[in-house]
């Protein structure tokens, strides 16, 4: 790595250490998917190490998305999905439900519950 | 109710996020826009690329394998208790294109930011959505001291389809800015809606 990386974290940790090596998602996360941990899984989260700790922390008891996630833990997108899945698969994350993005009924209402919602503020 | 054990990560409904995509070129004002609207401050996310897969502006000054970050702002709209909306900005550097099709993947639609001072900096953005199902709507902001063109003439210039909407707005303005989101809004829910009259339903992103 040499002066020309422009990435400023200013961390000279290879990107995907945390996650050793793996850069594929046991499952695929979109970037406005919320999460959220229990007070139970938060505790146990201790154990699972350090950034997994750390996500779970962010997300007890408040939906935080993949990209808000990402921002607060100041790790790379790709690698916060990495961990993200592993900790959903291993029952420490909820993953909640992104717009359907199926079926006509389903997407206008969630339009119409947008607007609405935009409309109020 | 006992206070003690109560989990409202466990206790809550199923949460449905959804994200509408503020698009346009550098230093458009995205970031702006997101910020007048947001509950919270806009925040960024960053990707890593490997600067030799991407479509690089001079391949020779990236001899190698090398990473570079591409940054994308995003701001959130906690709307219910199981109803988020988040806008995102684009990566406003048009060789990060690839990243877009990230950032629209299953949003509800966009709306793409004009500065009239460099039009012809929104030529790429739009010629991004035409070629995706994504509904859009173009946005104009009005910069202080910029020329003051007519609708009609910049949805020329700019070859905006008929059934765009085309709206002036000020990324800086709270109320303008909701004004562009009810847009794009109800802009996808007739988009929907002619689709299903068709009989042709199309996914988004």
């Amino acid at each position: 790595m040499d002066g020309r990386r422009t990435e400023s974290r200013g961390e000279l940790v290879r990107p995907y250490a945390v996650t050793r090596g793996r850069t594929e998602p046991q499952q695929d996360i979109t970037l406005e998917a919320v999460l959220s941990a229990s007070a139970t899984a938060a505790a146990e989260s201790r154990f699972a190490g350090h950034d997994k700790h750390r996500i779970a922390t962010i997300c007890e008891g408040r939906a935080q998305s993949l990209a808000e996630i990402a921002a607060y833990t100041r790790m790379p997108l790709g690698v916060t999905r990495v961990l993200v899945a592993d900790m959903v698969a291993e029952g420490l994350l909820t993953l909640h439900t992104a717009a359907p993005t199926m079926g006509f009924v389903e997407r206008m209402n969630l339009l119409g519950r947008v607007l609405s919602g935009l409309r109020e503020l | 109710m006992d206070f003690a054990n109560y989990d409202p990560a466990r206790a809550s409904r199923e949460i449905i996020s959804a994200k509408i995509v503020v698009a346009g070129g550098f230093g458009v004002g995205k970031t702006t826009l997101v910020g007048a609207i947001s509950e919270i401050t806009p925040l960024t996310t960053e990707a890593i690329m490997t600067a030799a897969g991407v479509g690089i502006d001079d391949p020779s000054k990236v001899p190698g394998k090398e990473t570079t970050t591409v940054a994308m702002d995003f701001g959130r709209i906690t709307m219910a208790q199981d109803l988020i909306l988040y806008l995102f900005g684009t990566p406003g550097q048009t060789r990060f294109w690839f990243m877009w099709d990230e950032i629209i993947r299953g949003a509800v639609g966009a709306a793409v930011l004009v500065d009239t001072r460099r039009i012809t900096d929104a030529f790429a953005p739009l010629d991004y959505f035409e070629n995706r199902k994504l509904p859009y709507v173009v946005a104009l902001n009005r910069f202080d001291g910029a020329p003051n063109y007519e609708l009609a003439e910049v949805r020329e210039a700019l070859a905006i389809p008929a059934d765009v909407p085309l709206v002036l707005t000020d990324a800086r303005s709270r109320d303008s800015v909701k004004q562009v989101l009810v847009t794009v809004v109800e802009h996808a829910m007739s988009r929907l809606q002619a689709e299903h009259n068709r009989g042709y339903p199309t996914p988004v992103g």
